[in-house]
């Protein structure tokens, strides 16, 4: 009881042992846990990705454990977790509650989140999740669905509790998602310091508004969408059930309204992060911030109205293709926007290369490597030839593994000096890039050319004439993920350095308001607003 | 040696973006090296990086577009990457020491945007175009006028897609199919031993036979989970969803074999459900058909196994999956 009298004052200080981690309601504190659930379930997800590839190295099933009464479904089982698990235990982890916990506070000059219980919660309730998503996997026969949970696979497809087991993971990481959703456009909204506009805001916090309001407005379909799913599996429904009258391809629509703006979901912070990078390094302010903005808040509303863009092949008529892909097409002006007001930014700059200049501008080239084959791949009139095929895997990858994950690195090794204290090793964070650099493009890029080929994606084991770019693409993740586990060792690394760093250690380059409190940033900053010019 | 290595080591750790870059550049090179390769007809062949040769017009269409298309990305890319070449050699640190405070250019704005809208119209319009050529299903005379090619009469063929196999029915002479991927004494063709020079994972027991220059109009539906029907090489691909009846078409010009795999994720053996096509003369096509006819008397129909009956096959079916047990 004493305590909690007393604590009235001392609840400002800095809690210590688990209830600091497990009871937080500090933003960095959170921010920081989300991170560190980044990493632990990038290295799960990286993990899965390598036994594919290794089954995938060779035609044949070699590898993968069990016999052919069980091998394939543990490969699809594989493709699902890898992909359930890289877009909602590590992307979204690591960009909205990490980094966007860590720093859109700081830059907008809040002392904190607005409901910091709600975000302590937002956080912990991903815990549960991820258990069921990994517990899927071993309990049951595990969830081969892919990670779009299409439906009739789904519901008649696949018994057993393992199904139900990974909606309900995507139920709770969905109520995670809106959560922080709410979060992040109340305290943008209402937090700001005086004088710092909307259209003042740092690019990141326009990229984090600009995606909390995609999920704020999607993660509620695929709830919808899921939870006629495990009624279809479990409750005698027939939504999705074309023998009792129900429609298949709904379940395709409300998942893809959500699916697409999921997929920006992931890029736009990316985009966000990028800009902070590049203009630093550049030495200069951001080129035509405003189109920036606004480019972002494009791609967004866009992103809403092109989803059946993943149906061509559904069958759903020729002039409702014909819309989606002039729609998809649309997006291509703000995307070039962005590109070119990038390039346009570090035009006439003073550019050096440490590592968050080499991911950003390795990012801003595969993104564009990764962007101009989704334009091809918009066109419907050539879906015949490139749905569902390894070449739609490369073009993900390229703006998904290398335009999202890209950012997050970028990210890391330009605030860790500012969320720690420790700087990285500036050589060891080169080689990571370097070499995470040659293995993603060795994995993705000849993707394309057995895609062209007619190779299909989510195949356990493949005609022997796609047996060599499977090879060299199996070389290629393994480079990755032994480059991921390089990154464990720049981490800790950086963790050992004891060089002292100032507020600002980047320089004049780097000009937003978390710049303005001490490396490490203390437990409580901004406690009086910034005045923002 | 031990003072060497430490020394070669600290050496290209001085030269991190120098090396890396060289390595990337190597890359590159290496992949983008014999584009230039013959195209084999109707399969994969290894180390293939483009499209199956095409043997439809559709496909001819697709493989121009997807020509065009590749051009344009590429030039964008390299216009790209040269812009990004020339900013590190020009505007680094070194050769740039103070950097310039510019953050506007209206006109460069405008061009940047308005540049890429002119460059997707030029794109949209053929392909429009293609979409709705490939989409609609035609009719014998207007493939004749749309391609150039001389089509002889039609036939409808209805591919239906089970875990994990392909029932065809061809449907103006009610002619069944049951093809799968099927080698040796085990069901699947992963148990059993393919045949000497086949096509792994490619080739079925019962092809489908189609004549050539015909338009093969293809409705595809499913029975349990959603398939994909798709043959590379006519440019075809098209979802079997269960409860619709889908609808493509293809015009197969050359004689030979074409080979397809089930195109959407369908459960534990998606990878083994191909598909198969021999494109015929219409002779062949002729005295295939009449075989098939013959192979279904009424006599041979009525005897179903036990085991069909009870599962609700019917005969015709039954013949169509096990022609030796239904007789």
């Amino acid at each position: 009881m004493t305590e909690t009298t007393a604590g009235a004052h001392e609840a400002h200080g800095t809690p210590t042992g688990w209830r600091r981690w497990l009871y937080s309601t500090n933003h960095k504190d959170i921010g920081t846990l989300y991170l560190i659930f980044a990493v632990v379930f990038g290295i799960v997800g990286g993990l899965m990705s390598v036994i594919m590839r290794m089954e995938l190295q060779a035609p044949g099933m070699d590898v993968i454990w069990g016999d052919s009464s069980t091998q394939e479904h543990t490969f699809n089982v594989l493709v699902t977790g890898h992909g359930l698990i890289m877009v909602f235990f590590m992307i979204m982890p690591a960009f909205i509650g990490g980094f966007g916990n860590w720093m859109v506070p700081l830059m907008i000059g809040a002392p904190d989140m607005a409901f910091p219980r709600m975000n302590n919660f937002s956080f912990w309730i991903l815990i549960p999740s991820a258990l069921l998503l990994v517990g899927s996997t071993v309990i049951g026969d595990g969830a081969g669905t892919g990670w779009t949970v299409y439906a009739p696979l789904s519901t008649i497809g696949m018994t057993g509790p393992s199904v139900d087991m990974a909606i309900l993971a995507l139920h709770l990481a969905g109520a995670s998602s809106i959560m922080a959703s709410i979060n992040f456009i109340t305290t943008i909204f209402n937090m700001r310091a005086p004088g710092m506009t909307l259209h003042k805001m740092p690019l990141f916090v326009w990229s984090i508004l600009i995606t909390v309001f995609l999920l704020l407005l999607s993660l509620p379909v695929l709830a919808g969408a899921i939870t006629m799913l495990l009624t279809d599996r479990n409750f005698g429904t027939a939504f999705f059930d074309a023998s009792q009258g129900g429609d298949p391809l709904l379940y395709q629509h409300l998942f893809w309204f959500f699916g697409h703006p999921e997929v920006y979901v992931l890029i736009l912070p990316s985009f966000g992060v990028i800009s902070h990078v590049v203009s630093t390094f550049s030495r200069k302010p951001i080129f035509g911030y405003l189109g920036m903005a606004y480019a972002m808040v494009a791609i967004g509303a866009v992103g809403f109205i092109v989803w059946a863009h993943h149906m061509y092949t559904a069958g759903m008529g020729v002039d409702t293709e014909a819309y989606f892909l002039a729609a998809t097409l649309v997006i291509a002006v703000p995307t070039g926007v962005k590109i070119f007001s990038w390039i346009a930014t570090m035009w006439g700059g003073s550019l050096t290369f440490e590592t968050p200049m080499l991911w950003a501008m390795g990012m801003i080239f595969l993104f564009v490597l990764g962007g101009v084959t989704g334009v091809v791949l918009a066109n419907s009139g050539l879906t015949t030839a490139f749905h569902d095929t390894a070449y739609v895997v490369g073009h993900f990858h390229y703006v998904m593994s290398m335009g999202a994950m890209f950012g997050i690195f970028a990210g890391f090794y330009y605030w860790v000096g500012k969320m720690t204290g420790h700087q990285y090793p500036e050589k060891l964070g080169q080689w990571h890039f370097w070499i995470t650099m040659v293995g993603v493009n060795l994995t993705f890029f000849p993707m394309h050319f057995s895609g062209l080929a007619g190779m299909p994606r989510r195949i356990a084991d493949y005609p022997d004439a796609y047996a060599g770019w499977n090879l060299i693409s199996s070389y290629g993740a393994y480079i990755s993920f032994a480059a991921a586990l390089f990154f464990l060792y720049v981490v800790y690394r950086t963790f050992k350095s004891d060089e002292k760093l100032e507020a600002n250690y980047w320089g004049e380059g780097a000009t937003t308001l978390e710049w303005s409190v001490p490396s490490p940033a203390p437990h409580h900053t901004h406690e009086a607003p910034p005045t923002v010019r | 040696m031990n003072s060497v290595t430490p020394l070669l080591w600290r050496k290209a750790l001085r030269n991190v973006p120098l090396v890396g870059a060289t390595i990337f550049a190597a890359l590159i090179a290496g992949a983008g090296a014999a584009l230039a390769q013959e195209a084999g007809l109707g399969a994969p062949f290894d180390w293939q990086m483009g499209f199956q040769e095409p043997a439809s017009p559709v496909m001819r269409d697709i493989i121009d577009f997807h020509n065009f298309m590749l051009w344009l990305i590429t030039i964008i890319v390299i216009f790209v990457l040269g812009l990004m070449l020339y900013i590190m050699f020009r505007f680094n640190a070194k050769s740039n020491p103070v950097p310039s405070k510019n953050t506007h250019n209206t006109l460069l704005e405008v061009i940047w945007t308005v540049v890429p809208i002119i460059i997707l119209v030029v794109m949209a319009v053929p392909s429009f175009r293609l979409l709705y050529q490939n989409d609609v299903v035609p009719t014998p005379t207007s493939v004749a006028d749309l391609y150039g090619v001389d089509v002889s009469g039609e036939i409808t063929l209805k591919a239906t897609g089970l875990q994990w196999a392909w029932e065809y029915e061809y449907v103006d002479n009610g002619v069944f199919l049951f093809s799968s991927c099927l080698y040796g004494p085990d069901y699947w063709c992963f148990g059993g031993e393919a045949p000497e020079g086949a096509h792994r994972l490619l080739e079925t027991d019962n092809p489908v036979v189609v004549p050539v220059n015909t338009l093969v109009k293809v409705q595809v539906t499913a029975a349990a989970v959603i398939h994909a029907w798709a043959v590379p090489a006519f440019g075809v691909k098209i979802d079997a969803v269960p409860g619709r009846l889908n609808e493509t078409w293809f015009v197969a010009e050359r004689i030979g074999t074409y080979y397809g795999q089930c195109s959407e994720l369908c459960g534990q053996y998606h990878s083994y459900m191909p598909i198969q096509v021999n494109v015929v003369s219409q002779e062949d096509y002729d005295a295939w058909m009449a075989g098939q006819l013959a192979a279904m008397q009424p006599d041979r129909l009525k005897a179903p196994t036990t085991e069909f009956a009870q599962q609700g096959i019917t005969p015709r079916r039954a013949l169509a999956i096990a022609p030796d047990l239904a007789n």
